[in-house]
């Protein structure tokens, strides 16, 4: 799983245009990266693009820092 | 109860612009001066199956200098020209050193209008379309014509008006000509304003070839874009972005500010003719001049140098010229004219934001860029166009012309200060 974890960043940091090492699990895409709304739903679309995931809207407000992220790919991502 | 309306003076105190001539002002007008073209064959996409294969390009520009990296996927080309152009106006104008209040702020503002748009966003997002659940929630806000203003308020932290035109390539000279009105009338004190354009791509050179507006001389790009020459074939499209600072004149002295000119009148008119051809004798353009003529309260007679909208197109420069002829009566035969186009191209929407700051720059120095590629001059355009070399006159006031598509024109007059 440090595969999801690493790829979940390198997507945020390439989003967001911030190092990699600026980022952890505990990372708020808001509050600590400094996300607006629109960044937000992007990096959503890009997760979902690189693990073939379709999130829901509903969960998608529910995913606000790396770590929820992170938790949800492992819960539904296809094995 | 009245209301006594007094209207003020407005100055340019700050000029920048991106374009195929130059990545600042000052290097553009030493090219023009010097005579030199900034057309070349396309690079941007295969042009083997077009009919014109050449441009105006931007070259060098990096928006790296200009905008934060994550912003700058946000943005289609024409806003990254527009804040390059913005930023050189900004410190040109010397607000990078003064710190304005709330209040200041308040009443500035701008009006960046773009004659297409983000087209280049549209053919990219078009060309990769992967369903509703892939549209990025970017692609709206970077190709939307008023974002150039939006993003240039939100870097500068201005709050005052926020609009933008689209008038086709009467755009610049219109979203100054507006500006500078808010200004006169006391709706803002200091405006950013000009235009800015690039649709370097198959969607804009294939779709303006299909009116058989472009130059086809493709063997010889630097010698397509020939305004007034008998052998002209059509414009030669280009991009890039013309800003300027607009500022109440006697805030401008106050702080001690550099001034260019003051926009002395703008008029503008419509053909109600066709939606690309202008009315049989130029009368939008008579009437466009006219009006601002009589807005800057001037004699014809008062005016020594005109930046023709002069793009090149058989039609365009004859019924122009025959409109100055309209106009001027006999100081057409005294009046120098000429077409920067012949050297950047056919900036559209961005046009009238560069040819005013040339303008300008002619009314302040006193000299004139020439129109290049005058070999053999058309009879039915028998006004001095400063052939092949640059000029000089001496006169207070100098004018801008801009037609746009759909019979939309717009002219400015500017004064030495």
């Amino acid at each position: 799983m440090a595969d999801v974890r690493k790829k979940v960043i390198a997507i945020i940091a390439e989003q967001l245009a911030k190092p990699e090492d600026s980022i952890s699990e505990s990372s708020h895409f808001v509050d600590d990266l400094g996300a607006d709304s629109l960044d937000t739903v992007e990096i959503i679309m890009a997760i979902e693009e690189a693990f073939s995931l379709e999130i829901p809207e509903s969960e998608q407000e529910k995913i606000r820092t790396v770590g929820d992220a992170i938790a949800y790919i492992e819960k539904h991502a296809k094995a | 109860m009245t209301r006594t309306v007094q209207r003020r003076r407005v100055v340019i105190t700050g000029m920048g612009s991106v374009n195929p001539c130059g990545l600042t002002v000052p290097e553009t007008w030493n090219n023009l001066l010097a005579g030199k073209s900034g057309i070349s064959t396309i690079d941007r996409f295969d042009v083997t199956d077009f009919a014109c294969k050449i441009a105006g390009q931007v070259k060098g520009f990096n928006p790296d200098l200009f905008i934060d990296k994550k912003e700058q996927k946000k943005m289609d080309i024409f806003i990254h020209y527009a804040l390059g152009a913005a930023h050189e106006a900004w410190v040109d104008a010397g607000f990078d050193k003064v710190e304005l209040s709330k209040a200041e702020r308040e009443v500035f503002g701008t009006y960046i209008g773009s004659g297409i748009g983000g087209l280049s966003t549209i053919w990219d997002e078009a060309n990769g379309y992967r369903g509703p659940r892939r549209t990025s929630p970017f692609f709206i806000p970077s190709l939307i014509v008023n974002l150039a203003s939006g993003q240039a308020s939100i870097k500068y932290g201005l709050q005052g008006p926020n609009s933008a035109v689209a008038t086709a390539c009467a755009t610049g000279a219109h979203a100054i000509g507006d500006a500078a009105r808010l200004i006169a009338f006391g709706y803002a004190d200091r405006m950013m304003a000009g235009g800015s354009d690039s649709v370097i791509n198959q969607l804009g050179v294939g779709g303006f070839a299909a009116m058989r507006a472009l130059s086809t001389r493709n063997d010889e790009p630097e010698r397509a874009s020939r305004p007034f020459d008998v052998d002209r074939d059509g414009f030669v499209m280009a991009e890039g972005a013309g800003i300027v600072i607009l500022e109440e004149y006697e805030l401008a002295k106050a702080r001690g500010a550099k001034i260019y000119a003051e926009v002395a009148g703008y008029g503008m008119s419509g053909d109600a003719n066709h939606i690309t051809t202008p009315a049989p004798e130029g009368e939008g353009g008579q009437r466009v001049m006219r009006a601002a003529l009589k807005d800057a309260d001037i004699a014809p007679e008062q005016v020594g140098y005109v930046n023709m909208h002069g793009t090149s197109t058989p039609v365009g420069d004859k019924l122009e010229c025959m409109a100055i002829r309209k106009v001027f009566g006999d100081h057409a035969n005294r009046i120098k004219v000429s077409s920067s186009k012949s050297m950047h191209g056919h900036l559209l929407g961005a046009a009238g934001g560069l040819e005013t700051i040339i303008t300008a720059m002619a009314v302040k120095t006193g000299k004139i860029p020439p129109t290049i590629n005058v070999d053999n001059q058309d009879p039915e355009c028998d006004i001095d166009v400063t052939a092949n070399a640059a000029g000089a006159f001496d006169a207070e006031y100098a004018m801008n012309n801009g037609f746009g598509f759909g019979g939309t024109n717009g002219c400015l007059v500017l004064r030495k200060v």
